[in-house]
């Protein structure tokens, strides 16, 4: 005898599920709650703190050199530009010019940077979408970079070179050398990147499309960065409110409008190839001379408030200090690119699939440390 | 537009705001029951249109808590600083996150380490710390012993 098999409807009642902290395309500690109806994303709230470590709160009982080294630890991916954040308010209000070899050199290691965090970006967003070969591809490339940074820094990934004044260290010898082999290097195989995943057909129905934002809705939500830009939203602050040397160079904004995942993935690859005309520009003629200015050991701020905006690799960075002329910030804030983008994810993500929240998530690049702070 | 042309058109828009040029940015201060109104006259005023908030900061003044925004137009690039305070023992200000939608989760951070409540704000709580925990840490008067079990 059969059985016989009873084929019901599927209910349709929303469920929730939790997606992290412990999540491999959460990129870190998030945890995320999804309201799901069937496979179908509903809503989406986001969890954060779980790698909240009071920073602003440290910054209150911390010299501003102290400071340099925690803003290390927000976007780690990003350091320079942080570093450079607290480097440029101080010196702002201490009115201290500093030399011109360190506004270059400052300029140059920063879109190394950039290069090396979109690198990063570019391996794990590929893997979030199941093409593992990105990961070792993107890694193998940063690596060079970590290697300059290395030799000139002293460390790979949380450098701190920047300090008020200037730089922590003249630059290696080998530098110039290497940046240059690294530029040739890098030419030919960007090019490959794109054969391997812009082009892939898998990757662009998986991207096309998908999680789509209005230029109004990113100003709105303030998502800035390379996932802003693929939106419309001309927000580069180095273009706006230019600082270092990037007044002397010359260098598009890379702008898409259709504001869908592909276009932020392909503001992401055509951003390497500017930070790129950017350092050829410069990496020739560095000029000759000291690489700080010498500072006080103790610096204190005079009374007021300071603000600071630097493009960070994952959007506009912000520091904001009010001092009372002491030796200690008042109060500190960090403007994190990564919590504006990620306030924008709910809205980015309804009505797509859980699988597409993946791919939406890889799009935004978030670091969770920067977020969390 | 000029700070002098944006002081006066603001002022047409609201005569009890205090406007004066610092430093770096044109700062505005506004008393806490009139910002609301004036937030959607800076964004929807076409000569204003401060449509993009790049920071929102919840300060401790000592008597008084208080929040900065730093607004910026995306077509003129023209930056100000608007604040507005609160009274410390019960703060409350308008929320603004119907206007810029990026204030939800900046009011929800400011809620957390200062406690300021911002009215009709669809979803505030804790954003980063948990929902048990006691005081608000980024006050001055503040003591960290509250929350040590051990």
């Amino acid at each position: 005898m059969t059985e016989e098999i009873i084929i019901k409807e599927a209910p349709e009642q929303e469920i929730s599920i939790n997606m992290g902290p412990q999540h491999p395309s959460t990129h870190g500690v998030l945890r995320l709650v999804l309201s799901l109806k069937g496979e179908m994303v509903q809503k989406v709230e986001p969890h954060c703190g779980y790698i909240h470590r009071g920073i602003e709160k440290m910054t209150e009982s911390m010299t501003y050199q102290q400071i340099i080294h925690l803003t290390d630890r927000l976007d780690y991916l990003s350091a320079h530009m942080n570093n450079a954040a607290v480097c440029l308010a101080v010196e702002k209000a201490l009115d201290i010019e500093v030399p011109e070899r360190v506004k270059v050199i400052r300029t140059i290691i920063e879109e190394l940077a950039r290069i090396a965090s979109h690198q990063l970006w570019w391996c794990s967003f590929g893997m979030d979408l199941g093409g593992l070969t990105c990961f070792f591809y993107g890694l193998r490339d940063r690596e060079k970079i970590l290697d300059i940074f290395e030799e000139t820094t002293g460390s790979r990934l949380i450098q701190s070179y920047n300090c008020p004044g200037g730089l922590m260290a003249d630059l290696h010898p080998d530098f110039q050398r290497k940046v240059k082999e690294f530029i040739v290097y890098f030419r030919k195989l960007l090019p490959e990147y794109d054969e391997l995943l812009s082009g892939n057909i898998i990757m662009m129905e998986r991207s096309k499309g998908i999680g789509v934002m209005t230029k109004e809705q990113a100003i709105s939500y303030g998502m800035t960065g390379p996932s802003g830009r693929g939106s419309g939203f001309s927000c580069d602050v180095r273009k706006h409110h230019p600082y270092h040397a990037y007044d002397k160079v010359k260098f598009n904004e890379v702008l898409r409008t259709e504001g869908d995942t592909y276009a932020r993935y392909m503001v992401r690859i055509d951003e390497m190839r500017e930070s790129m005309n950017i350092i050829e520009q410069l990496i020739d003629n560095i000029p000759a001379g000291d690489f700080a200015v010498k500072m006080k050991p103790i610096i204190k701020l005079p009374e007021g408030e300071y603000y600071q905006r630097v493009e960070a690799a994952r959007g506009e960075f912000g520091i904001y200090i009010i001092s009372k002329g002491e030796k200690y910030p008042y109060r500190m804030k960090f403007r994190s690119p990564n919590f504006s983008n990620l306030s924008a994810l709910d809205a980015l993500t309804r009505g797509h699939k859980i699988a597409d929240l993946v791919a939406i998530g890889g799009s935004l690049d978030y670091v969770i440390p920067d977020i969390d702070r | 537009m000029t700070n002098q042309e944006l002081k006066d058109s603001i002022l047409k828009i609201e005569p009890t705001a205090v406007l004066e040029e610092g430093k770096q940015y044109l700062n505005l201060t506004v008393a806490s029951d009139k910002w609301h109104s004036l937030a959607q006259q800076l964004k929807e005023n076409k000569d204003l249109a401060f449509d993009y908030l790049f920071n929102l900061t919840g300060v401790d003044y000592g008597d008084t808590l208080g929040v900065v925004y730093h607004l910026e137009s995306t077509t003129f690039h023209h930056v100000m600083v608007v604040r507005v305070s609160a009274d410390r023992q019960n703060p409350q200000i308008p929320t603004i996150c119907d206007i810029w939608r990026t204030a939800e989760f900046h009011e929800r951070e400011a809620f957390d380490f200062f406690g300021i409540k911002f009215t009709n704000h669809p979803d505030l709580r804790r954003i980063f710390l948990d929902e048990e925990w006691k005081g608000y840490p980024l006050r001055k008067d503040y003591d960290s012993s509250l929350n040590q079990s051990y």
